[in-house]
């Protein structure tokens, strides 16, 4: 027996908070932009293809175009000189957004400790997923996209998401 | 042993590289590279010295070249003129070490960012001296001259069309940048610019003993690590002038043969891709996952497995492992069968591909492309078979050649090579070796657990192994083998210490993408796409 609109008609109708519909229906529909630089990238490969994949969790329709995009995978390596290119690409996307960050080198630049690579890059955007290894098996690829699932449960689409991020690329 | 073949006057370079060109016919520049013996143990007067090596037209013989630069000058005659490869050979050696190269068309830097300030590779350069990068750079300072010496007034060049494919972009399969000049579809000109993956490998090397170096060699073909692992420690047992058992060998190649299938997989599925067939990337893909359990249980890692050892291997094979393999090629040659199957009398796969991306034999070989690439343009250069290590002459297997260039030869070429390299598996398999994997060298290999734990000469062994390196032989030298894109080379220097004064590796792929604006301009651009993935770059061998 339900309330409202249920006591009156029965099974044919649910109702939800319009909030929670949304978010149901974004936590299952995915969109990633891989930005696959190196390694991660070719493992990456191996989720989407058919042994792991990633269409089981509704992510399966990988979008290069980040403006279709709302879930980035920062697949590998990112050098200073790439920093810029990742920044303007995560500012091409659209809210809400989440970023996962695959892999040794793009958590905290791994064992490139050197001249060259970014120490990890959250020092130029959010990121809300780590996953470790180098590279990561593809269950623990699955496993950050299900924790993304899980955290977009709580977006509003009246609320502003908070934007207190700085990196070194923001003036 | 450990020393270049020429050591030559720096004015006399170009007259000796002529000479060895059009009359030794030496006519494959394989890498040049610098050497900067600030830290050097012996003092020498100069401070930079270049290498240039040099292989024949029979592919047998290889020349090192050496020649000491001027201190103050710091200025060298270019090749860029006598070899095409010397272009972005040259470039290279300026950003990491700031060599002048005289007349050189475009010297600018390569690896590095534009706004990075110093020479990476000098040894007075810290390792964790980091140069963040604000901007991207336009290109337009390559552009604008190139459009001008193909006769565009600036008027035309207005109606250009300029468009970037990359760095990050479906097509580039990692991170190269093409800056393209469009008319209609055709591009008019291309430039490309790498860099975007510079991960300072050879820094990197410097800084670690040898036996760290193995897991960042992985990282450099990441679609064909054990090649890479090979390739490195087949370098430093040259170099200690150690002979590694045959088991290890005929492991090697058995192991070695199917990371070249699973490379191959990987590029011609992603071509096939771009082609717009993804079925195909379906059918093989599920035997690379079938090969990767099995590395993953022979090494413990799927793609960055560091198996090799310098002296051996990690691990003998397991219990079962010839069954599983079996399995695995079995997949593999269901696999390509079913590809095939859809793309070998497929007209519409014929009309993209055939006469489309030609690579001509002279330009190939001019512009140091090595591997698949090269063998597809109708050159028979395998070094498995022209300078044979590890009982590779002992196996029967053929050269796949092709006889266009195009990107239907190098597609067909990767499939037949994959056939080959299981009947080399097999034929390895059936001959398989019992005894040993590891040479018994108590200064090159970590002792047994039991005998660390067990006796203080084990624990000393290990100690100073771990802390201390294996100390290889002061000198230089320079070894290659047949990697998944082609000649593999490391050049390494060694000051008698446990760690590398130099590491340079010779990165098949670099010099086939320095070619590759050359070879698509005319072309369409959908063309460009399918021409890219044809010839396999990888970006963390190209930009290390």
């Amino acid at each position: 027996m339900g309330l409202g609109a249920e006591a009156i008609f029965g099974d044919s109708v649910v109702t939800t908070k319009l909030d929670k519909a949304v978010n149901w229906a974004r936590s299952y529909s995915m969109w990633p932009m891989v930005f696959g630089t190196a390694c991660c990238g070719i493992e990456f490969m191996s989720v989407a293809a058919a042994r792991y994949d990633l269409s089981r969790f509704g992510a399966e329709v990988v979008r290069f175009s980040p403006r279709q995009a709302d879930l980035m995978i920062v697949a590998g390596t990112i050098s200073f000189k790439q920093a810029p290119v990742l920044k303007k690409i995560y500012d091409q996307m659209c809210e809400p957004k989440w970023v996962i960050s695959m892999g040794a080198c793009a958590c905290s630049g791994g064992f490139y400790d050197n001249y060259t690579t970014v120490q990890g890059i959250d020092t130029i955007i959010p990121v809300d997923e780590y996953i470790a290894g180098c590279p990561p098996r593809p269950e623990a690829v699955l496993d950050a996209i299900m924790r993304i699932q899980e955290k977009s449960q709580d977006e509003s689409i009246i609320k502003d998401r908070l934007k207190n991020f700085k990196g070194y690329l923001d003036a | 042993m450990l020393k270049p073949d020429m050591i030559i006057d720096p004015s006399k370079l170009r007259e000796t590289v002529l000479t060895l060109k059009n009359k030794d016919q030496f006519t494959l520049l394989l890498d040049i590279t610098a050497v900067d013996y600030l830290k050097y143990p012996i003092k020498s007067d100069h401070r930079f010295a270049l290498i240039y090596i040099l292989r024949d037209a029979s592919f047998k013989k290889t020349v090192t070249i050496k020649t000491f630069v001027d201190n103050n000058s710091l200025t060298v005659d270019s090749l860029s003129d006598i070899f095409y490869a010397a272009n972005w050979a040259e470039r290279e050696t300026y950003d990491q070490y700031g060599i002048i190269f005289k007349n050189h068309p475009n010297l600018k830097r390569v690896l590095n960012h534009h706004e990075f300030v110093g020479h990476p590779l000098r040894k007075d350069y810290a390792i964790t001296h980091y140069q963040p990068c604000k901007e991207t750079e336009s290109l337009m300072d390559e552009m604008t001259p190139l459009l001008e010496s193909k006769g565009y007034n600036a008027k035309e060049q207005d109606e250009l069309m300029l468009i970037n494919i990359g760095p990050s972009h479906p097509a580039s399969h990692g991170t190269i940048r093409n800056f393209m000049a469009l008319e209609g579809e055709t591009i008019k000109a291309c430039v490309t610019e790498i860099g975007y993956l510079h991960r300072g490998f050879e820094k990197s090397c410097e800084n670690h003993t040898y036996s760290q170096i193995i897991p960042y060699t992985d990282r450099l073909n990441y679609c064909s690590a054990i090649l890479n692992n090979i390739g490195y420690c087949k370098t430093i047992e040259e170099m200690l002038g150690l002979e590694i058992t045959p088991r290890a060998q005929f492991i090697r190649v058995i192991i070695g043969e199917l990371s070249r299938i699973i490379d191959h997989i990987v590029c011609n599925a992603a071509n096939m891709v771009d082609l717009g067939g993804l079925t195909n990337f379906w059918f093989i893909f599920s035997a690379r996952d079938k090969a990767y359990d099995l590395l993953s249980k022979l090494t413990g890692a799927r793609l960055t497995n560091s198996y090799t050892r310098i002296g051996g291997l990690e691990y003998d094979l397991y219990d079962g492992f010839a069954g599983d393999l079996e399995d695995v090629l079995k997949a593999v040659e269901r696999g390509i069968d079913d590809a095939l199957s859809l793309v070998e009398h497929n007209r519409i796969f014929h009309d993209r591909t055939q006469d489309v991306g030609v690579i001509t034999k002279e330009f190939a070989l001019s512009a140091g492309i090595t591997g698949v690439n090269l063998r597809a343009a109708g050159v028979n250069y395998d070094i498995r078979k022209a300078n044979p290590y590890y009982f590779y002459d002992s196996f029967d297997f053929d050269v796949v050649l092709g006889s266009h260039g195009d990107v239907y030869d190098r597609i067909m070429c990767k499939f037949e090579e994959m056939r080959q390299s299981m009947r080399i598996i097999r034929q390895a398999m059936k001959n398989l070796p019992s005894g040993e994997i590891n040479v018994i060298a108590p200064d090159v290999l970590l002792p047994k657990k039991e005998d660390v734990y067990g006796n203080i000469e084990g624990l000393m062994n290990q100690f100073k192994l771990t802390f201390e390196g294996i100390k290889v032989p002061q000198g230089e030298f320079y070894s290659a083998t047949e990697a998944a894109n082609g000649e593999l080379g490391f050049f390494v220097v060694s000051d008698g210490s446990g760690t590398p004064y130099k590491v340079k590796c010779r990165p098949p792929c670099f010099y086939a993408l320095g070619a590759y604006s050359k070879i698509v301009e005319g072309d369409m651009l959908a063309d460009a796409v399918i021409t890219m993935a044809s010839m396999n770059f990888i970006a963390g061998e190209f930009d290390r």
